[in-house]
């Protein structure tokens, strides 16, 4: 197997930075967007940002522990992935909408 | 690498007992449904309710041989076991008081029994996690059972709206909760709470404190979400009031004791050094979940959602035993959530009787003369509002009794004065519903009301019982607690 | 110089998905960006050597997680989805809020990371891939969280399997 090249002039923090920043835009997409399925890919935005920084320190730590709980992070992922969009069907075949803020039948 | 590296000794088995046993039980109940017939149903809840009850036992057996299990990634000591058999015993009460309500709204109970038994033994792992890879999937089986629990009925629009938002503001929590989880991993080099305490010790070692200070604030966001404190607690109202009866029961008692139960791990033994970078915000959470709770639950005028905004300030009065941080405080903490489980459950049960098929009665001017219609009835909730309320003789008390007295010890005067005015202000929109029941004339709801089925009244007659004997007898639990208290470090 | 040209690549690819994927109006547009970014969270992880993950996040991700994505917003009734609003009112404080979040990270990142002192690493990691060491440390140390993914995974197929039936 070739030895791929080691990132040593880009700093590792850079990583983390960009792992912050892709978290925050996982943040403002869930606040803003108003289609339930686009807030949901937005979780999804925020959870590859913690796998990102999970891979990060695992690099700089040269452990492989890091690398086992992203990987959990994905099958957890993906069993919400299930679950969440059965749900989303569920409330569209009831309400035929997708819209957050339309989804709100009980009084204050 | 020798094989026998792989396999885990017979007493790590032992010591994952009540989980082992709640996962083989829910999948033989899932598979007796589909091959009995309609007449086996009513066995499927037997069953469910002995596979509970074995792993109670179950949990009494592995604390016989207590200790760490699976490289470092359970740990069974008496705070596992206290909330392991806590869960376990909220699971029992939820499966009494359910299976009336499935046949009245026609849903199917055998997958219903599997999810909450799924749910349970997700719990249990959460109690006995001593790895932060072992609270994230417990966290998850916990949450991903009750998010289906809650819209189980899933013609039923209230259903798929509680459903929505409980899995929505969960995932969303889910993902601070694992961000926080990341900067612990990389500032301390492990997720094993045991090992994080241990680096933090070490001055030399030591992490940068303004990032673990932040770490800590994130695990905080995403554990606050879970337990419905303030600011994060917009979704408890619309998800207790949306999801069927018994399921809001369950889902304000058993995910958030279990949630706390980590809540108190992580941050007792793993941050326990770094204590007064997170005392502040726990501090700030704890006012303002009691405030926002207590207000709000002021104007409710549907039980379900009074109930949401009551466990929304109940969660509130154990932040502050949190806040404290000390081993009263730990005790006081988790004998307040047994109190709190027992009356919750039961004004829930009383709920789940009156309003009906399709949740028809559930305001509170229904309850009008429901002291004369039903006595029984009627003085069994007046026993759990009370015990809400924090009057003496019930197990509320003490436990409110025993929060305030840790917040003193621990200096906390301002949290102990606005922790005592909100339990003045809680009183008022509790007793309304008692004043409603006794002086009010019977109105249209409590007419042709049917007798409370069996279980029901088993669910209810139980948490009376059991509030009762924790506001007389309040050692039994409060010593066990004490001593399991400082374990957790 | 070789490693730096792919670290842009793969940040830009990641962060003009994400914007692309919170801003687009049509949600499989926001589905197709997504995956773009998720491409360059693999190729991050290649380039840190997180061979196993990035096949994962390729097989798992692309190919398993936003299948199901696209797979549903085609079920739903994209036409009269696409018609109703996509934004909520309260842009400004969404705006604000990630704002905020992001500046307070990045605040305690260029304050923290100077002194971002990690522990020691621990031994030298054994001989063989990636991929090898992963599976050692999975089936021994982790092997409890992997037998309980398990039970994760069956309530999540039972959940989706009770929202998705007709009801009898």
């Amino acid at each position: 197997m070739p030895e791929l090249p080691l990132p040593t002039s880009v700093p590792l923090s850079w990583y983390l930075l960009l792992s912050a920043i892709l978290f925050a835009l996982g943040i403002a997409g869930f606040l803003y967007r108003r289609n339930i399925i686009t807030v949901f890919m937005s979780i999804e935005l925020m959870l590859n940002a913690v796998n990102l920084s999970f891979v990060t320190f695992s690099y700089k730590l040269k452990q492989v522990d890091g690398h086992i709980f992203s990987f959990f992070v994905m099958v957890v992922a993906a069993a919400e992935a299930a679950v969440g969009l059965a749900i989303i069907l569920t409330v569209f075949k009831n309400r035929r909408t997708l819209e957050v803020d339309e989804i709100d039948s009980m009084k204050y | 690498m020798p094989l026998a590296n792989f396999i885990p000794t017979a007493d790590d088995y032992l010591r994952y007992l009540p989980e082992i046993i709640l996962t083989v039980v829910g999948v033989v109940i899932m598979f007796l449904e589909a091959v009995g017939g309609e007449r086996r149903k009513p066995a499927l809840g037997w069953l469910a309710g002995a596979g509970l009850l074995a792993a109670i036992w179950g949990s009494v057996v592995a604390l016989g041989v207590g200790g760490t299990g699976f490289q470092n990634m359970v740990i069974v000591d008496g705070f596992a076991t206290f909330f392991r058999i806590l869960v376990l015993v909220i699971g029992l009460l939820t499966i009494v008081s359910s299976t009336q309500y499935l046949d009245r709204e026609k849903a199917n109970a055998g997958e219903f029994h599997a999810l909450l038994l799924f749910s349970i033994a997700g719990q249990c792992v959460m109690a006995s996690a001593n790895e932060l890879i072992m609270v994230f999937i417990g966290l998850e089986i916990s949450s991903i059972a009750s998010y289906i629990l809650a819209g189980y009925l899933r013609d039923d629009r209230r259903n798929n709206e509680s459903a929505l938002k409980y899995f929505l503001l969960g995932s969303f929590a889910t993902a601070f909760l694992l961000y926080g989880v990341a900067w612990v991993y990389g500032l301390t080099g492990s997720t094993n709470l045991a090992e994080v305490r241990r680096v933090l010790m070490t001055p030399e070692s030591a992490p940068n404190l303004v990032l673990m200070g932040t770490a800590a604030a994130l695990m905080f966001v995403g554990f606050a979400f879970k337990v419905s404190a303030a600011p994060f607690q917009v979704w408890a109202p619309d998800v207790y009031q949306g999801a069927p009866a018994p399921v809001s029961a369950f889902m304000s008692t058993g995910p958030k004791a279990a949630a706390f139960a980590v809540f108190l791990r992580v941050f007792i033994t793993a941050f326990g050094p770094i204590a007064t970078r997170w005392e502040p915000f726990v501090w700030g959470s704890a006012i303002a979940t009691m405030i926002v709770g207590n207000f709000a639950a002021l104007t409710q005028t549907n039980i379900k959602r009074l109930l949401a905004y009551s466990s929304i300030a109940h969660a509130g009065y154990v932040l502050v035993a949190v806040t404290a941080h000390s081993e009263i405080g730990t005790a006081a903490a988790m004998f307040y959530l047994a109190a709190y489980a027992f009356m919750q459950i039961g004004a829930f049960a009383v709920v789940t009787w009156f309003s009906r098929q399709g949740e028809k009665f559930v305001n509170v001017d229904d309850l009008a003369g429901l002291g004369e219609r039903q006595p029984m009835v009627a003085a069994m909730l007046t026993i759990f509002l009370l015990s809400l309320i924090g009057v003496p003789l019930t197990g509320g008390f003490f436990g409110k009794f025993y929060i305030f007295r840790a917040a003193l010890d621990s200096n906390l005067v301002w949290l102990t004065v606005i922790g005592l005015l909100n339990s003045a202000v809680a009183a008022y929109y509790y007793l309304r519903l008692i004043v409603v029941m006794y002086m009010k004339e019977p109105g249209a709801a409590t007419e042709n009301i049917g007798p409370v089925s069996a279980g029901l009244r088993v669910a209810i007659l139980g948490s009376a019982l059991a509030t009762l004997v924790l506001g007389i007898f309040p050692s039994l639990v409060l010593d066990f607690a004490g001593r399991s208290a400082a374990l957790v470090k | 110089m070789l490693d730096a040209v792919f670290f842009y690549t793969f940040a830009l690819m990641t962060l003009t998905g994400a914007v692309l994927t919170i801003t687009r109006k049509s949600a499989v547009h926001s589905a197709i960006w997504l995956i773009v970014s998720l491409l360059g969270v693999a190729g991050l992880y290649l380039l840190q050597q997180a061979e196993f993950l990035f096949a994962v996040q390729i097989v798992l991700y692309i190919g398993g997680i936003m299948v199901l994505f696209l797979f549903v917003i085609m079920l739903v009734n994209l036409d009269e989805a696409a018609k109703q609003r996509q934004f909520n009112n309260q842009r400004w404080i969404a705006l604000g809020c990630a704002v905020i979040v992001g500046a307070e990270i990045l605040y305690v990142l260029a304050k923290g990371t100077a002194s971002l002192s990690l522990p020691a690493p621990a031994a030298a990691p054994a001989a063989g891939g990636n991929t090898e060491q992963i599976a050692v440390s999975l089936f021994r140390d982790y092997l409890l969280p992997f037998e309980a993914a398990s039970l994760l995974l069956l309530a999540a197929i039972v959940g989706s399997v009770i929202m998705a039936k007709r009801r009898a």
